[in-house]
């Protein structure tokens, strides 16, 4: 294997032009933050029902990408995968802007968004809400310094692997922390269970390989670096493999929730009679996000192609975002159950389904985050040398062409 | 609010009241039941102190509602509510602020159907409390849940923690507050238990109100004092709580329901 050299993103049209259409859609989802913090919360199609609505749905998804998103570093730090290790920076620096991107939405979702130093002052420790404050700055600092030490010189091994386990270990806290935000939950049917916590963990892992691979195919692309074949291949396999897990836990969880006949109610609600929910759940996280990239990825000539990596990938993050919505606003919609066994009426629209039509300062809002995201990406890689000269499989492979 | 003492605070009052130190607040509340003081023009000072009886340490405070007398078609508890606090029905029901609303059952087999009103439930367990990232959400030693609302920040996590749907989240600005039950844009609510009546010795309006219709389907005691009419009723004859099965000890329980 070559020595591993890296060079800051070549300031082409290709990369200026992105960083500025990043550009409009921040400004963008700055301008939808000040119309709904203007007016308030009634310009969203949020109510009192769905108090969680489409901002949620991108800053959770970012949030959880973020996490897997760093998953190409532990592979070759913590898990010794010498191929993985020339990619490590790339990965920390994007799960660092993922997880802006997705707080961003957040914050600028509050209430009292003028308040957030009160969150940052005044914590309740029996909040799963307050520790992920910790768990989420803890992150960046952490992931920060685990990138400082990849770009200083003669940093001693054993210390950047200690980093890496650290880094690796307080991600899956992370993400248990953000699933647990639903797990905890103790009285909505649609929540309240102990896996949304490995389940988040494995949409993390999914989602956060999905958006790695099409960033670093993008920005090989446009500043011509070469990204092998091999190399692709194996994200490819990993991918799938990823995406299986997901389905495997979803699979677990309602099957869980059909034998019991306390959940039927809501059971039927996901799979069958949702409407809007129940065709995301099938076509959408399900067929979209699931069986069609596994089947493809798994594919014994096409799955190794570029084109069918990149439209798994591109699937996974499409189905994911329908999964997420799923947990976040169908959970919402289902009522809650005050009186079992009753038909419930209420000025308050007790035992009906909740109504929510997303709008569009929200879906700006969202965009906007994930503007952040991809801009902070592009932007430290066009300023630090985070990205290799090349991802050629002979660079990033000793064994590359023993094992052809 | 800093310095707040959360065991007699209602953390009802947006007047410069709320940053006086909790000492000088005791004294203010302790001199009387209602002080009050004028600064200057436009800035009246308001404190509630209520006597150790009224507040104590060993009061639980609670309703009791019988749902046999609770009319169908009435509404009394809602509308002294909404006067009382300045919530209004706007005529869009799923963003405006609703701390108490009147529930229709119909069972399902038979066809049987009660009325009775749900409200904040001032739970002992309460699932908002253990939620709130920033201590907001609190319970008094005395059992009444509230929002302090100088620290929500309206995440609204509280608002999908609450089994009994007893939380508003307020979606517009708002005008003409009353001095003793302050709200905000961006924040949340719900039912304080008439906190500033309770603590100068006085009832809920929602309680009051349903006594002046002659129904006198709701009580309002301590369920901490056996001597209470609320205790002896609730030891005398059966009573619920709306999802017991959560094991958060509602301060509201309902009789024949």
């Amino acid at each position: 294997m070559k020595r591993i050299v890296y060079r800051e993103l070549e300031g082409n049209v290709g990369v200026y032009g992105l960083i500025l259409l990043m550009g409009a859609f921040v400004l963008a989802g700055a301008g939808s933050f000040y119309y709904m913090e203007h007016f308030g919360h009634i310009v969203t199609g949020m109510n009192n029902q769905i108090v969680w609505g489409l901002p949620h749905v991108f800053a959770i998804f970012l949030i959880v990408a973020a996490s897997g998103a760093l998953n190409v570093a532990s592979i070759g730090s913590v898990f010794g995968k010498t191929a993985y290790k020339p990619m490590a920076r790339m990965s920390g620096l994007l799960a660092v802007a993922l997880l802006l991107g997705g707080l961003s939405v957040l914050v600028l979702d509050l209430g009292r968004p003028d308040r957030l130093i009160v969150a940052m002052t005044s914590y309740n420790f029996k909040s799963i809400f307050a520790w992920n404050i910790l768990l989420y700055n803890g992150f960046m600092v952490i992931v920060g310094v685990y990138l400082y030490l990849q770009m200083e010189r003669n940093v001693p091994k054993a210390l950047l692997k200690s980093v890496g386990l650290f880094a690796f270990i307080w991600r899956l806290l992370l993400t248990t922390g953000t699933g647990s935000i639903f797990g905890w939950l103790i009285a909505r049917e649609a929540y309240d269970s102990a896996l949304m916590a490995p389940m988040f963990i494995a949409m993390s892992l999914s989602f956060g390989l999905a958006i790695f691979i099409l960033v670093a195919l993008t920005v090989n692309g446009l500043t011509n670096r070469p990204f092998g074949g091999a190399l692709l291949a194996r994200f490819g396999k990993l991918l799938a493999i990823f995406a299986a897990v997901v389905l495997y836990f979803t699979l677990a969880q309602h099957l869980t929730s059909l034998y019991a006949t306390e959940h039927h109610t809501y059971e039927r609600f996901i799979l069958l009679d949702g409407g809007i929910y129940t065709q995301l759940f099938w076509f959408g996280h399900i067929l979209i996000g699931n069986i069609a990239p596994i089947f493809l990825l798994l594919h014994p000539t096409m799955g190794k192609k570029r084109p069918a990596i990149v439209l798994s990938a591109l699937m996974i993050i499409a189905g994911g975002f329908a999964q997420v919505y799923v947990i976040v606003i169908g959970g919402q919609a289902f009522p809650l159950m005050l009186f079992p066994g009753y038909e419930v009426q209420s000025s308050l629209m007790d035992g009906q389904i909740g109504q929510y039509a997303p709008s569009l300062p929200e879906l700006m809002l969202g965009l906007g985050g994930v503007a952040i995201a991809i801009a902070l990406t592009i932007v430290g890689m066009k300023v630090f040398k985070i990205v290799p000269k090349s991802l050629a499989d002979s660079a990033v492979d000793p064994h590359h062409s023993a094992a052809k | 609010m800093s310095g707040c003492d959360k065991s007699n605070c209602g953390c009802v009052n947006t007047n410069p009241t709320d940053l006086l130190s909790s000492s000088r607040r005791n004294f203010l509340g302790g001199a009387a039941a209602v002080a009050t003081l004028t600064l200057a023009p436009g800035i009246t000072i308001t404190a509630f102190g209520g006597s150790a009886k009224a507040s104590g340490h060993h009061a639980r405070w609670g309703l009791l509602v019988d749902v046999n007398k609770c009319k169908k078609d009435c509404n009394a508890c809602v509308t002294a509510c909404s006067t009382e606090h300045g919530w209004e029905d706007t005529g869009h029901p799923l963003t405006d602020a609703q701390w108490i609303r009147k529930v229709t059952l119909k069972d399902k087999k038979s066809g049987f159907e009660q009325s009775l009103p749900v409200m904040c439930q001032h739970c002992a367990e309460p699932p908002c409390v253990d939620v709130c990232p920033t201590a907001a959400s609190f319970r008094r030693d005395d059992g009444i849940v509230l929002v302090d609302k100088h620290l929500c920040i309206g995440c609204r996590y509280c608002i999908m923690a609450c089994p009994y749907q007893a939380r508003s989240f307020i979606h517009e600005p708002l005008i003409d507050q009353k001095e003793y039950s302050p709200r905000g844009k961006g924040t949340v609510e719900s039912c304080n238990l008439c906190v500033h009546r309770v603590d100068v010795g006085g009832t809920p309006a929602c309680v009051e109100a349903c006594s002046a219709t002659g129904n006198g389907a709701m009580l309002f005691g301590n369920l901490n004092d056996p001597d209470s009419e609320i205790s002896k009723r609730v030891a005398e004859y059966p009573s619920t709580q709306i999802r017991a099965d959560l094991g958060l000890d509602p301060g509201v329980r309902y009789e024949n329901l």
